[in-house]
């Protein structure tokens, strides 16, 4: 059974001039126990979408179930199951860590005794019980975003949705909550999260949905995506503008590239890149070719596709910001 | 080790024990937000030493001579006065937590949808009544006092709370509807101001251009004051005696109170509802 399905899903945002679309008719179908991992850039549709799954928002058209459960017409159900961390940590400044996760228990209709527990169990995994009683105004983001998360869990839920979980956070905090999501999904938890990053996505996911301007434009895991883009590729600046297409033609022959569609060359910033699927081994081939013809090389790097090569390629343009209101 | 959620609990109870989850949060926080409560005394403390002590003397209270009486006059006033401003305290709060994503993270656990609105009511209600016990010391040191006994007193601060209660809801209202704490801060003030002059609370109605008599002898402000007056047995001074306000001080006083959160506290919920940050 889907953990999550939701069909043909609109919702638009009416200004007094304008009319954002923020939702365009999006599919979504996460088996249970599965991550599905939401990719676009700003203004996509991500939060939208976690809003209406989770029934904080009403669509204008299309529906989605959760376990089963309409979420707009069985929204209390529905709240009951999931778990929800948005894209600002939402807790409450004043009070500590232990009082915040107090209180979400209680609103989980815990018993005061049963919410206490849980938050000393909820502290004690995710590392907070030292800092439990100071107030969240002097935690770091970091800990700001793992106490966020913990108080999602509370109810034990069987579905997650966590927007944008590592958005601001420093590369050591990302690493943690990476570890704290990936040891929900080995219990079991299906999860939907949004992010900005392919990387995050590929870590995280079984499989990937694109989006953008509030429609899903691929689909399918890292890897599928990836291979869309051409996968890893290399990247030269020679010394000398004279060498440039000399350097492309040694390369597509060392390399064995046979689809000169996939290298390209800028004469007048003296750059080429070429598909590398052997990763660093292919740079080392790419600087002793070099070296062998006596070509200077200025600049050499290997380039893993980002979500934005893999904009450019499904859409043709750049992942644009749109405005927020 | 798992928890099991109850599966059914009655809708009331859960209301109640909603509330009162988010009433103790507040509570938590005033202490830690002594600011809040200097903010909030400091105004009414300077409207008290302003009017008795500067412009009481050229306000003449008809019907009551002697420098005292304009004091004894004042006081209800400035009682009234706080508590309306308890708008401001439910409206800031409200709107700071929907710009922090609050809102939203209450919006999606499986709680009663008047929980946050009525623990935040409640909570800045304990707050308010704390208030009031500090103006009331404040009454007391500039030589108000009530002459009806302890019961008319204990019943004129009931209404003044029961006031207070009913602008929680307003402020609560505009709380969610407004983006930021700023915004909700001046809306929830703005029109106050006008509100509370065109009444009874600084100027005895006598005193004002006769158009604008029986506005303010309707006005809701005015008859929380004159039930207080009457209740406390302070100068009360009307510009049409035989007028129902003035007659019904009491029950006016009551069908404001009645009539604002029947209308605030509906339409507040409603908002919640579909309140989203953004
Ligand atoms: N409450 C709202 N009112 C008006 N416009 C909104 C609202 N929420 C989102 N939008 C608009 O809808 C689009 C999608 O926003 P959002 O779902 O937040 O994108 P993402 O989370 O992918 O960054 C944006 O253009 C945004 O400005
Ligand atoms: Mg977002």
């Amino acid at each position: 059974m889907a953990a999550i399905e939701a069909t043909g899903l609109v919702k638009t945002f009416k200004g007094r001039k304008t009319a954002v679309k923020a939702l365009d008719g999006i599919d979504l179908d996460v088996p249970e126990g599965t991550v599905l991992g939401l990719l676009g850039p700003n203004g996509a549709g991500k939060t939208t979408a976690v809003r209406v799954l989770t029934t904080l928002l009403k669509p204008d058209a299309g529906t989605a179930r959760v376990l089963g459960h309409d979420v707009v017409k069985e929204a209390d159900t529905v709240r009951s199951l999931v778990g929800l961390s948005g894209q600002y940590a939402a807790v409450d400044e004043l009070l500590t860590g232990r009082e915040n996760l107090w209180m979400f228990g209680r609103l989980y209709r815990l018993s005061s005794r049963q919410a206490k527990q849980r938050a000393e169990e909820l502290l004690a995994t995710f590392d907070l019980t030292e800092a439990a009683d100071r107030t969240l105004k002097t935690y770091s983001g970091g800990m700001r975003r793992r106490l966020d998360l913990a108080g999602s869990l509370i109810a034990h839920p069987k579905v997650l949705f966590l927007d944008e979980p590592t958005t601001g956070l420093d590369p050591r905090s990302r690493l943690d909550l990476w570890q704290i999501i990936r040891d929900r999904v080995r219990e079991g938890v299906t999860i939907l999260l949004t992010t900005q990053y392919l990387e995050e996505a590929d870590e995280l996911a079984d499989s990937i949905a694109v989006v953008d301007h509030g429609s899903v434009i691929a689909r399918g895991t890292a890897d599928e995506l990836k291979a869309k883009v051409g996968g890893e590729r290399i990247e030269v600046v020679v010394h000398d503008q004279g060498d440039t297409v000399r350097a492309l033609e040694l390369l597509t022959d060392a390399l064995g590239i046979a689809d000169p569609e996939a290298t390209t060359i800028e004469e007048h910033t003296r750059r080429i890149t070429v598909p590398a699927p052997g990763g660093s081994s292919a740079l080392v081939d790419v600087i002793r070719t070099l070296d062998a013809a006596a070509i200077r090389i200025a600049d050499i790097g290997l380039r893993r596709p980002t979500l934005d090569d893999v904009f450019l390629t499904l859409t043709g343009h750049e992942a644009e910001e749109k405005e927020s209101l | 080790m798992s928890v099991e959620l109850p599966a059914r609990v009655n809708p009331i109870g859960r209301a109640l024990s909603d509330a009162g989850v988010l009433a103790w949060r507040s509570l938590k926080r005033f202490p830690r937000t002594p600011d809040m409560l200097i903010y909030a005394t400091i105004q009414p403390i300077m409207f008290v030493l302003l009017f008795a002590y500067v412009f009481g003397n050229a306000i003449p209270i008809p019907g009551f001579p002697g420098a005292r009486a304009y004091r004894e006059f004042l006081m209800s006033g400035i009682f009234a006065q706080t508590m309306a401003f308890a708008v401001a305290s439910a409206s800031v709060g409200l709107a700071d937590d929907m710009s922090k994503g609050l809102i939203d993270r209450f919006r999606s656990l499986p709680m009663a949808r008047s929980g946050v609105i009525a623990g935040r009511v409640i909570g800045d209600l304990v707050f308010n009544a704390f208030v009031m016990l500090i103006m009331v010391l404040c009454g007391f040191i500039v030589g108000w006092r009530w002459h009806n006994g302890f019961g008319q007193a204990l019943a004129a601060f009931a209404i003044l709370l029961l006031f207070a209660f009913a602008m929680l809801w307003v402020g609560a209202l505009i709380g969610l509807s407004v983006g930021s704490a700023e915004v909700a801060a001046s809306a929830g003030l703005i029109w106050l101001f006008p509100l509370t002059f065109l009444s009874n609370a600084f100027v005895p109605t006598p005193n004002l251009p006769s158009g604008l008599q029986p506005v303010a002898e309707w006005n809701p402000i005015s008859s929380i004051v004159a039930a207080c007056r009457h209740l406390f047995g302070n100068p009360s001074p009307f510009a049409s005696p035989d007028g129902f306000p003035a007659q019904h001080p009491v029950w006016l006083s009551l069908i404001w109170c009645a009539a604002i959160i029947l209308v605030f506290a509906p339409l507040a919920v409603r908002k919640y509802r579909s309140a989203t940050t953004h």
